[in-house]
């Protein structure tokens, strides 16, 4: 069956794409795909990562169903700047405004 | 109750003054605002990017859980999305409540769980290049990996 995969924040860029649709096995919970994506990135970038289905906060016991919406979600990081760690992922140049 | 993602810059005057009511004591308003540096390091300007849905969903369901939680009367919460220069609003919450105490305690608690639990980030960018902001980690219950 197949999902759709939603990328946010650096994992939009570091796939280099907003989203996938993904083909997993009947019976995938969250959890078998937090495996499956935990090997395509680096760890930085996994660290308390959180995954959402059809929008909400999902536990890796959740089972995944066709054409559910999946998305990852790296640590938020809205509101004003606040007085936090930053990561350490220097991208390649600054973008010209 | 008026919550609310835009990408124009926020009123926070008129957001504040449609929040008042007659029973109201207080009105205690949280504006965030671009900073011009991170440790140091000159701030050039922010990009948001959201889970639009998801987050807005999220801050609809913190402000109802604040009004149970805090007894306050009403809350606006807006945030605004795309590039934002310093000392433009990101972020602004107001609590309309009958005493200023309870006011104050879930203005705090909704800037501090919004930064943890609703899906927005933002990029730094500064002279010499650009950072995603590592937010705080999600809380327990949201992270079971």
């Amino acid at each position: 069956m197949r999902v759709r995969v939603l990328y946010f924040g650096v994992l939009k860029e570091l796939f280099a794409c907003p989203s996938e649709d993904v083909e997993v096995e009947t019976g995938c919970n969250v959890g078998a795909l937090r495996k499956v994506f935990h090997g395509r990135m680096p760890h930085t970038a996994w660290k308390s990562m959180a995954i959402a289905v059809n929008q909400e906060y999902a536990g890796d016991e959740v089972l995944l169903h066709e054409g559910d919406e999946v998305a990852l979600l790296p640590p938020v990081s809205g509101g004003a700047p606040g007085n936090v760690p930053w990561k350490k992922i220097i991208l390649p140049s600054p973008r010209t405004v | 109750m008026q919550i609310a993602i835009v990408r124009e810059v926020i009123d926070a005057g008129s957001i504040t003054a449609a929040l008042k009511a007659g029973a109201d004591g207080a009105v205690c308003v949280f504006d965030g605002i671009v900073r011009d540096n991170t440790r140091g390091r000159r701030t050039l300007y922010l990009d948001y990017e959201a889970y639009e849905e998801m987050a807005l969903n999220q801050m609809r369901n913190l402000a109802e859980e604040a009004i149970a939680k805090f007894g306050v009367r009403d809350i606006a919460v807006v945030h605004r999305l795309g590039r934002l220069y310093v000392g433009e609003s990101s972020v602004l919450i107001a609590v309309a409540s009958a005493h200023r105490g309870a006011a104050f305690e879930a203005c705090r608690w909704l800037i501090d769980t919004l930064k943890k639990t609703v899906p927005i980030w933002k990029k730094e960018q500064f002279e010499d290049g650009a950072v995603w902001a590592d937010g705080e980690p999600f809380p327990e219950e949201i992270v079971r990996g």
